[in-house]
């Protein structure tokens, strides 16, 4: 692949960073990332990945653009209301980077479906909000040996990792779901916007990261933010010989669909 | 005794105590929503009763955390 002169000057200052270069910016453009929730984490990280000019941007999502998305999930517009996320999506993409190739999948990840979509691609993007499908993209990943950014976020938190083959995973961190009675109700939940634009930003930044094969990735750490006092910090981990799915006796041998605790603020 | 929890210094005054009751001590609300790890390894949650602190030990939390809905994407 050579670029033309309209990528020089639209990825110029990638290109003229010494970690990216014309190689990089390459990979960049050869690269395919998958996004798990056009929401508040896949918003942000879509819109600096289609900048970027990555090269397939796979987005799987089953829901309607709500008004009450529109605080955080900033690739949806208020004439969006109504429209199906991913459709939403790929629109603005195509406006952002015409050079995108956006492949929609309309539907709810689980156990039948999610290990033939992610084959595809070179890096997913956990951008869901929800215990189930959590574990489920883990298992997904650690079963196909496919890299991904796990990103949870409640209230003015924010956590991220990095799971690559051999790695340590998430199941290793958190083992199971947590019981349904000990998640927090959807009155104690909620989340500041800018720290789901935080945190998607970083997913996205590691996705490039990995595309170009430059610096360190969050593998082996869990990177930790609280926004109210703009605090990081990062914990080291290690693989989890009990971990049920990467751990010496495994339990976990083919994907299952978690429970999802019953809670909805809004009216069906 | 001196022990770190998450990442900062504290002081146990007394006896040493487990790390479910430093969880209580620590304000955990709610310990089923948290993994606790030691000096680098993961403690499984049925034990943390019968685990005791000792001088220098480095333990951190680490939350659950999904998103700012519970159902459908963040």
């Amino acid at each position: 692949m050579s670029l033309s002169e309209e990528q020089i000057d639209r990825y110029s200052r990638h290109i003229i960073l010494s970690d990216v270069g014309v190689e990089g910016q390459e990979k960049i453009l050869s690269g395919k990332v998958l996004i798990i929730g056009a929401g508040g984490l896949g918003a942000p990280a879509a819109l600096y990945l289609a900048a970027a000019g990555v090269g397939t941007i796979g987005l799987v999502d089953d829901g309607l653009v709500e008004l009450s998305n529109l605080q955080r999930q900033v690739i949806h517009f208020t004439p969006d209301v109504g429209k199906p996320k991913v459709l939403s999506a790929k629109e603005k993409i195509a406006e952002i980077n015409p050079e995108v190739k956006v492949t929609t999948y309309q539907e709810r990840a689980y156990s039948g479906n999610i290990a033939k979509i992610i084959q595809d691609y070179d890096f997913i993007i956990d951008g869901t909000d929800n215990f189930p499908a959590k574990f489920l993209i883990n298992d997904a990943c650690v079963l196909g040996a496919k890299p991904f950014s796990h990103g949870g976020i409640l209230r003015f938190e924010g956590q991220a990792m990095t799971y690559l083959p051999k790695e340590a995973c998430y199941r290793c961190i958190f083992g199971a779901p947590p019981p349904k009675n000990a998640v927090p109700t959807c009155s104690q939940a909620g989340i500041l916007g800018a720290v789901a634009g935080m945190l998607g930003t970083i997913q996205a930044a590691e996705a490039l990261r990995f595309l170009i094969a430059k610096g360190e990735l969050l593998v082996n750490r869990l990177l930790i933010f609280d926004a109210l006092r703009m605090s990081f910090r990062q914990v080291t981990f290690k693989r989890n010989p009990h971990c049920p799915i990467c751990g010496e006796n495994p339990s976990i041998k083919q994907l299952i669909d978690e429970e999802l605790p019953a809670c909805d603020l809004k009216k069906k | 005794m001196k022990i770190k929890v998450n990442g900062k210094e504290r002081e146990i005054n007394g006896s040493s105590i487990s790390l479910a009751e430093l969880l209580k001590r620590e304000k955990v609300e709610n310990p089923e929503m948290v993994s606790v790890q030691l000096n680098n390894e993961f403690v499984d949650k049925v034990k943390l009763a019968g685990v005791y602190l000792k001088q220098a030990d480095e333990v951190d939390f680490l939350y659950f955390m999904g998103g700012g809905s519970l159902n459908g994407s963040v």
